[in-house]
């Protein structure tokens, strides 16, 4: 576990063509400075694992816009256009799953589970494809785990060890990005020695996290902010 | 109209129901509720949605329309796969949601339409798949007039589970073994009104109303 002090710094080991899960619903929970640092970084052909792909010229949004993004897995990419522009111009291809899915997929594959059945999209358009099979009467079709080589998360604290926690509903994703990746980064409000925060609020235990990082860049009211 | 639907809506909710409320004329639906015993899901990770007031508004609590909410008291936070859990596991007791087509069984389409990109599906499968009863709130006819109950859905569906009831502000209709039922007559509509303007066959019971169609 590794205390990086700049956001530069700990995103040194991404390269190109890997694959990069990025925590958030929409910029909530977003980790809005490690992204603004990719955005500065020469790379390109990546695959992102994430709900959105940020919103107009937002976020991840302005990875799209720079053409660093290669494909796109997630569960919604109508808030933010430039993602349909650049999918209908062929420099985008996007997997589209549902919502839960997604969430189940990285979940899985933080467990070591190469997939699992749901019901979820049964008989429709998004189950083109995809193996069905009947347990006790009810359809199901088969879904594989996703697993990346780096999770970009966003968390509320952590200790020095890497343990986390999050914040209401900035939450969402992160958890099970941060079990999902070989490298996984944790950008957060506050750093604090082990033993500040209770063993039984940690939601992240550290054996997950590789490094952590301060956020430089924040969602307020008002949109997205540099602080410090 | 879109407040009418919503109080209908609002009608159907039993104290402490678990209840998920989708994007449109669902979220006012919070707003016709009397008690505080109704709990309301967001499937992004709250439950005990609450209103907030512009002072205490947080940007990082918001509702699945990404729209600031409050924490109610007796409210809980939890990760994206579980809260798709308790969806998928049919945890939640009512989804109430708007479509942009159901057809003659009460299946629905919300989540694409042909032509344009298909980019979003967000979390409407999922609901369709696992809550227990499902609500459309939604208008009777599009912005050009042409009726959003039809014989056949022309886009594509969102799940192969019928929904339980549709509300519109022409009409209540109650999906029975894949069939529509009428079973009750908005204020300032009429049977004549719902006949034009839907374009699924339906069957007519007012035993609810009793034998009246108002």
């Amino acid at each position: 576990m590794k205390i990086f002090s700049t956001a530069k710094e700990a995103i040194e080991k991404l390269e190109s063509n890997q694959t990069i899960m990025v925590g958030g619903f929409g910029l909530i929970g977003a980790p809005l400075t490690l992204i603004d640092e990719l955005t500065q970084k020469d790379v390109s052909g990546l695959t992102i694992i994430s709900n959105n792909l940020g919103e107009k010229g937002k976020g991840l949004g302005i990875l799209v816009n720079q053409k660093k993004v290669k494909k796109g897995i997630g569960s919604y990419f109508t808030s933010n256009r430039d993602v349909g522009d650049a999918y209908q111009r062929g420099e985008l291809e996007l997997e589209l799953l549902p919502q839960g899915t997604l969430a189940e997929s990285i979940r899985a594959g933080g467990a070591g589970i190469g997939g699992y059945y749901t019901n979820t999209g049964v008989g429709t358009e998004l189950s083109v494809g995809k193996e069905e099979k009947e347990i006790n009467g009810v359809k199901y079709i088969f879904e594989p785990a996703l697993t990346a080589n780096v999770a970009l998360v966003r968390a509320w604290k952590a200790d020095t060890l890497g343990n986390l926690v999050y914040y209401k509903t900035a939450r969402n994703f992160n958890p099970m990005m941060a079990t999902a990746a070989d490298y996984v980064i944790a950008e957060v409000d506050e750093i604090v020695q082990p033993g500040e925060l209770s063993p039984e609020e940690i939601i992240t235990p550290h054996l997950f996290v590789n490094g952590i990082v301060k956020a430089a860049k924040i969602l307020t009211k008002d949109g997205v902010k540099s602080i410090g | 109209m879109q407040n009418l639907i919503a109080k209908r809506a609002a009608q159907e909710l039993k104290s402490g129901s678990v209840v998920n409320l989708g994007i449109g004329i669902p979220t006012l639906v919070a707003n016709h509720i009397a008690d505080g015993d109704i709990f309301f899901h967001t499937e992004n990770g709250l439950l005990g949605v609450t209103d907030v007031n512009e002072a205490d508004i947080d940007p990082n609590i918001v509702n699945a329309g990404k729209l600031p909410v409050g924490e109610a008291i007796g409210a809980s936070y939890f990760n994206s796969a579980e809260s798709f859990a308790m969806i998928r596991g049919q945890h939640v007791d009512v989804a109430i949601l708007g479509v942009l087509q159901v057809d003659a069984k009460g299946l629905i389409a919300n989540w694409a339409v042909p032509g344009k990109n298909i980019m979003g599906v967000g979390g409407a499968m999922d609901l369709l798949t696992g809550a227990k009863k499902i609500i459309v709130t939604m208008s009777h006819t599009s912005k050009d007039d042409t009726s959003k109950i039809l014989k056949e859905c022309t886009y594509p569906i969102t799940s192969t589970r019928s929904v339980n009831l549709i509300i519109t502000e022409l009409a209540v209709f109650e999906v029975r073994n894949g069939e529509l039922y009428c079973i009750e007559i908005m204020p300032n509509s009429s049977i004549e009104e719902i006949r034009e303007k839907t374009k699924a066959p339906f069957k007519e019971d007012w035993h609810n109303n009793g034998g009246q169609a108002r």
